[in-house]
């Protein structure tokens, strides 16, 4: 299990405060398929994912960046147990979905940027720490039933 | 592979940083030894105080390389022989989990927090492509 202490739960709260789930899902998974476009292979029936332009307003990759980053909302609310939340998704990324674990670590750091590019100068390094470690612990999770 | 239009966004992006060379570094560094602390086992002999002088000058050295090799783009083996040897037979930073991911992480981050919303997707994308071809050049001689 992780152990988080009071500044890095502190720290996650506050960056959370500021997010808006739906932008900053959508342009995470949207920068997932224009930096390592391989990944796209997951996505072949959302429709146009020709270009930058196109992926960043394909309501698909807007939707379902929206549902993942809700789901990490659910991680953080839930920092003692990642394990038994991700458990069903972990299950489904890898019997149903088949998504190699590390494309968690890749959509982790893109995240990472993403938050930088909207929080400039506030995205400090002790932050990016602890979002660095949360990600981490996200992506480990849901490897965590694969088999 | 690094296109025309890669290259000319990552020459833009690197011109925004003239004269922030030895910041970009050293804040590049300190959050690779902040976020990855077994980063730091590659330098036992540094003061990882906050405002090190060492993580200072170090930080400038790696910022100043990385912009020799975008001078030198297209012809980045060459530009970083050097160095390359230098990784392969004395540095030794572990190529499979390549270190070097982790500072192109946190490089990148250092560049989306200082250009917001300049670090486009595109630039994001570009710059990630060349961190990529630079780690490919220096692990290439390892064996």
């Amino acid at each position: 299990m992780v152990h988080w202490s009071a500044q890095e739960k502190q720290l996650i709260a506050n960056i959370w405060g500021k997010l808006s789930v739906e932008e900053c899902g959508a342009e995470a998974l949207a920068r997932l398929l224009i930096v390592y476009p391989w990944t796209q292979r997951f996505f072949d029936n959302f429709g146009n994912l020709s270009s930058p332009t196109a992926i960043l307003g394909n309501p698909r990759v807007r939707a379902h960046g929206k549902k993942v980053l809700t789901s990490f909302g659910e991680a953080i609310k839930n920092l003692d147990n990642l394990k038994g939340t991700y458990s069903r998704l972990s299950e489904l990324h890898c019997d149903k979905l088949h998504v190699d674990p590390e494309n968690f670590r890749l959509l982790g750091d893109v995240l990472l940027i993403v938050l930088a590019t909207h929080l400039t100068k506030d995205f400090t390094p002790a932050c990016q720490a602890t979002w660095q470690k949360l990600v981490g612990a996200v992506a480990h999770a849901l490897a965590r039933q694969y088999h | 592979m690094l296109t025309c239009e890669d290259k000319k966004l990552i020459q833009q992006i690197w011109g925004k940083l003239c004269g922030a060379e030895e910041e970009v570094g050293a804040e590049a560094l300190w959050r690779m030894f902040q976020s990855y602390p077994a980063t730091k086992t590659y330098f036992p002999h540094f003061d990882m105080t906050p405002g090190s002088e060492q993580i200072h000058c170090h930080g400038k050295k790696v910022v100043v390389a990385l912009g020799n090799g975008i001078k030198n783009i297209d012809n980045l083996s060459q530009a970083l022989a050097e160095l390359s040897n230098l990784h392969a037979y004395n540095l030794r930073v572990d190529p499979t989990h390549f270190s070097l991911q982790f500072l192109a992480q946190c490089l990148q981050v250092v560049l989306a927090t200082r250009l917001g919303k300049e670090f486009t997707p595109e630039v994001h994308a570009a710059m990630d492509k060349y961190m990529s071809a630079v780690a490919s050049v220096l692990a290439e001689k390892y064996r």
